[in-house]
């Protein structure tokens, strides 16, 4: 209601934030198409690979979400030793390197893994994990800590004072509280889940056992690497562009955007759920599917990390500032758009999330081309890039918070006649700190570990981590290699650390 | 005052000839893991500026799509890494010129009198396995006809060059009946990769059995790691011949510089970096000086190899020959 | 003076008409059922809800559409009137320099405001580190400070027990002296400890201000309903 005389000014980082999200990822595909002259056709592997990127992003999205729920139910009310760093390890899959993360789950899963392993042990049948169940179980490993967290953080909004009300009357919470809560989360929850799920490729490709697990992103990587169809590589990237569009219409439709984990520290004191065990059977099974394979991809970098040399130092150099330039990127993008308050903003939010980073690069490839050499900016556009792609999630982390603060001090800060600036320097920034170190790390981290366009720029000098991890493979350097991949865990999970830490402390909320 | 002003002349022209001296850049666009620490591109960089008074720069990346996103305005003076699988393309773009290279240094197994491409490694697709676990196939038909538990891990060939090299190879072994020999090996496909690198990784991590690579893979274990147990299986039907590329971009600035490296690719200096870096057979160096690892190393009797023109005209059938065969 | 020309307040469906009215400096209730607009008229005299139709003019000043930051009016609302992450000096000090470059004057007029609610010494603390009665003596230094000539209550004190209530009564009667103070409350009880006149909302309509004493003493049928009478 107040929101009229207490209005945002339409800013210029919020304009300056559109017009490069726009640019990135519109922009880059209008250029392709100029250059294609027009869009190719589409033929029968074309449309095999919309349907199995569709269904598997379908059914990813609804694992992912429907283990999370018993997970996150069980986490926000069972208060244990190292609670809070167990919640912040789980989330370690979703920032790891998709690369170092299929070795991961190769080495359990696969067919000399741990598990079949134990099988055998047992004297039963191996179990392969290639395939469509493949490709799923590695994306409910990389999108269950981000579902899980959205959950528990719908969990913990609801006040404790209303199960203290639910207990008092004997009602049952389920249908009383959780179910509402549900209904608000989990589409914005499987919107998220499907749109990453749409435009991931290495991870289908590796563990999907064949052609039958062709995607989108593969057939347009095809497309521009190997066929230099650029026509058809536009057509693709629109064809993913009309279903991020049409989940997004759904899932708003369902549901107001949900936000994104932060601050979960607190424990909902509840007077049902007797059964503890189940809640920590939930709990532990979690835990253990993520955790073990980062803890073989981790045992396995030890033994290479003895071959790990100066190059391999200067990349991690590299690939830190990077990072930290594309963090203070996206987090600066993040809360020009969440102080945006406009339905344009979300969707700004969303539509990276929508784009083949391939086309992205290409474009970016041919708009910069005529004017610079690409292998000039290589670093600065890696940074830029993975700025907009973390976008969505760090958008979604400082969201409710900066709503919150506005909601709540929006009046007495336009009374005191505090505004632009001053009212951002004191009002806002100190009440959203902890999403704010959150949503950096989380940018930071998925900075590091993307391997990204630098593919497509990079000259002598510039490879970032990911890329030398790729270099150091194609030379059949498979230790090394794995040593790297030790370095980029090990150095995208302190990033992390350090920024979400960085918004804890002192922070008085 | 006078002093000051000889200095001062001195340093100026110091700088002048400076300048004059590293003017030249040769701008070689070239693939990632032939620029990289540990490719071929560091060692021969060095070699080349010893001897031109030039400044070597590689562009690594995908080459073609590259060569073809960046049309007559690109910055390349020679690209290298192309396979004749895709140099179809790469000849009616009209963006490269022909050599004046002298071709009869070549040792290759098979003729080569091109006119834009100079070979520059050759190796064969091949079979790896190790030998301490497998007994190893003498033929194709014996890799078909192995247990469905022998686990073999490809690349695709609609991302992979080495893929597409595989579907090429066994189209020339069964030609029409290429389906039903895919169809024959599908149970035993454990996962098709992306790159040759994610194949070669679940091989070396023990999670294949067999891993479609090169014949010269394993004198990189023989001579890096001084380990044995790396074959190639050698079939009797022959192996479809890989040949990697460098041709001069006709748009070059530096016309001259990159006439002298493409001379410059068949000298024994060149020739003799390729097999310990590039891991494959040197194109135009006698096999008595090979390395020792490389020697030795078992050579098909029989190479199977289509030119462009038959490579280009056969890809899409082969590759919907696997795709449909993979996809059952 | 602030006057009210012909005033009706629209929210969604809910349109509240304000009597024409002049009131004077001094102490004001405004009093009515829950959800009767009481908050809304505060809000509209702040500059938080757009005044739909006619005029507030304030010492014949038309104020109807200016910032809230730029009105002669300070409020204090039901609760969030402190910031957590700040001191309660900072707190104060932003009635005078909203970037918080506090220089030694302010800092001197800081300290003496909350010396003037019984504060002295806690200027270093965060609002966490207050009870609830010491938050609102620190809300009233603030206005203090501001020290504009109209101040809007919005049932500041309905947290409070009914000693502390009294006692914060007591303490905004004696510091803001001089000023126009208008206080929401549905408490009967502390109207009449507040004394000057009450302007009475009900059915979307509120009345001109008549003295509250009077009023109490011979309640109108629209009072003795909302007292149970």
């Amino acid at each position: 209601m107040a929101q009229r005389a207490v209005a945002i000014v339409r800013f210029i980082p919020g304009f300056l934030t559109v017009a490069l999200v726009l640019g990135l990822t519109l922009g880059t595909l209008v250029a392709v198409i100029v250059r294609a002259e027009g869009f190719g056709g589409l033929g029968p592997g074309e449309w095999s690979a919309i349907r199995f990127t569709l269904s598997q992003a379908v059914v990813s999205a609804l694992v992912s979400v429907g283990f999370a729920i018993p997970v996150a139910r069980a986490l926000s009310r069972r208060d244990f030793w190292g609670r809070s760093f167990l919640i912040t390890l789980m989330g370690a899959p979703f920032l790891l390197p998709v690369i170092v993360a299929i070795l991961g789950l190769v080495a359990v899963f696969g067919r000399g893994g741990l598990l079949n392993a134990i099988l055998a042990s047992v004297g039963v049948e191996p179990a392969s994990i290639y395939g469509f169940h493949g490709v799923v179980l590695a994306h409910v490993f990389f999108n269950l800590p981000l579902a899980t967290r959205m959950i528990l953080q719908g969990w913990l909004a609801i006040p404790a004072e209303r199960f203290r009300l639910a207990a008092s009357l004997n009602a049952p919470v389920g249908p009383l509280l959780e179910w509402p809560m549900l209904r608000r989360t989990v589409p914005g929850a499987l919107l998220v889940i499907f749109l990453i799920c749409l435009t991931s490729f290495a991870v289908a490709l590796t563990l999907g056992g064949g052609p039958r697990a062709t995607t989108v992103e593969l057939s347009i990587y095809q497309a521009v690497l190997f066929d230099f169809d650029l026509g058809r590589a536009a057509l693709l990237a629109c064809v993913q562009f009309v279903f991020c569009a049409l989940a997004a219409v759904l899932a708003y439709v369902a549901s107001p955007p949900a936000g994104l984990g932060a601050g979960l520290d607190r424990v909902v004191t509840r007077w049902d759920g007797r059964w503890a065990g189940f809640d920590y059977l939930w709990i532990i099974l979690a835990a253990a599917f993520l955790l073990i394979p980062l803890g073989m991809v981790l045992a396995r970098g030890l033994q290479g990390l003895l071959l790990v040399d100066w190059p391999v130092l200067a990349a991690a150099w590299r690939s830190t500032w990077v990072a930290l330039g594309s963090t203070a990127l996206c987090v600066s993008m993040a809360l020009a758009l969440a102080l945006w308050r406009s339905r344009w903003a979300q969707v700004i939010g969303v539509l990276p999330l929508a784009t083949s980073s391939l086309v992205v690069g290409t474009g970016l490839f041919l708009i910069l081309f005529p004017f610079v050499s690409p292998r000039q900016v290589a670093l600065l556009v890696t940074l830029i890039i993975n700025a907009a792609l973390a976008l969505p999630f760090a958008y979604r982390i400082i969201l409710p918070a900066v709503r919150a603060s506005l909601d709540d001090f929006g009046r007495l800060s336009a009374q005191l006649g505090l505004s632009g600036w001053a009212r951002f320097r004191i009002v806002i920034l100190p009440r959203i700190r902890r999403p704010l170190g959150f949503a950096a790390g989380v940018a930071a981290a998925l900075s590091m570990g993307d391997l990204g366009v630098i593919t497509l720029f990079a000259g002598e000098g510039q490879a970032t981590l990911p890329l030398l991890m790729y270099r150091l493979m194609g030379a059949y350097q498979m230790d090394a290699a794995a040593g790297v991949g030790f370095i980029l865990v090990t150095l995208s999970f302190a990033l992390f650390w350090v920024f979400d830490r960085g918004g804890r402390v002192r922070a008085d909320v | 005052m006078k002093r000051t002003l000889l200095t001062v002349a001195g340093l100026f022209c110091a700088t002048a000839a400076f300048a004059d001296g590293h003017a030249k850049t040769l701008t070689v666009y070239a693939p990632d893991y032939f620029g990289s620490e540990w490719g071929p591109g560091p060692s021969i960089e060095a070699a080349f500026e010893a001897q031109c008074d030039c400044d070597l720069v590689y562009e690594t990346g995908n080459v073609l799509p590259r060569l073809l996103l960046e049309g007559q305005n690109t910055n390349a003076d020679v690209v290298i890494g192309l396979n004749t699988d895709v140099t179809k393309q790469a000849r009616e773009s009209g963006l490269l010129a022909s050599h004046s290279a002298d071709l009869s240094a070549l040792t290759l197994p098979i003729e080569w009198d091109d006119d834009m491409f100079v070979p520059f490694n050759y190796s064969h697709t091949a079979f790896i396995y190790d030998n301490t676990k497998l007994d190893g196939f003498d033929s194709f038909e014996a890799l078909l006809d192995a247990p469905d538990d022998v686990r073999v891990v490809i690349q695709d060939p609609r991302t992979s060059i080495s893929g597409l090299a595989l579907v090429l190879w066994v189209n020339a072994v069964y030609g029409d009946e290429a389906e039903a020999a895919w169809a024959r090996l599908a149970p035993k496909i454990l996962t098709v990769t992306q790159g040759w690198s994610e194949a070669y990784g679940l091989f070396t991590d023990g999670e294949a059995d067999v891993v479609l690579s090169f014949t010269t893979s394993p004198a990189y274990h023989i001579i890096a790691e001084e380990d044995l147990t790396k074959s190639a299986a050698i079939f009797e039907e022959g192996h479809y011949f890989f040949v990697e590329l460098a041709a001069k971009v006709a748009g070059t600035d530096n016309p001259d510089l990159a006439d002298q490296f493409m001379a410059f690719v068949l000298t024994p200096e060149f020739q003799s970096l390729i097999p310990t870096t590039n891991w494959s057979f040197p194109a135009a160096l006698p096999q008595d000086q090979w390395p020792a690892g490389f020697q030795e190393l078992p050579q098909p009797r029989t190479v199977l190899f289509y030119p462009e023109d038959a490579a280009a005209e056969l890809r899409d059938e082969a590759i919907e020959a696997w795709r449909s065969a993979l996809s059952q | 003076m602030l006057t009210f020309e012909n005033v009706a307040l629209t929210q969604g469906a809910f349109t509240l008409s304000v009597e024409d009215d002049a009131l004077p400096f001094g102490r004001v209730c405004v009093v009515g059922p829950s959800g009767c607009g009481k908050s809304t008229l505060l809000s509209a005299i702040a500059g938080f809800v757009p005044v739909g139709q006619g005029r507030i003019l304030w010492e014949g000043r038309d104020i109807s559409g200016v910032d809230p930051a730029a009105r002669p009016v300070s409020m204090v609302f039901q609760d969030n009137n402190l910031f957590p992450h700040l001191s309660i000096a900072q707190n104060v000090a932003l009635a005078v320099e909203p970037r918080l470059a506090i220089s030694a004057a302010t800092q001197r007029r800081v300290d003496d405001v909350l010396a003037r609610v019984g504060l002295d010494g806690f200027g270093a603390r965060k609002p966490a580190a207050l009870s609830g009665g010491q938050q609102s003596r620190a809300a009233l230094a603030r206005v203090l400070l501001a020290d504009r000539p109209v101040v809007l209550l919005d049932e500041p004190f309905a947290a409070l027990g009914p000693g502390l209530r009294h006692e914060m009564l007591e303490l905004v009667k004696d510091v803001l002296k001089g000023k126009l103070v208008m206080m929401v409350t549905h408490d009967p009880s502390d109207a009449q400890r507040f004394g000057g006149s009450t302007i009475l909302i009900d059915a979307g309509h509120a009345a001109r201000a008549q003295d509250t004493a009077a009023m109490f003493a011979d309640p109108p049928e629209v009072l003795k309903t909302y007292l149970g009478q």
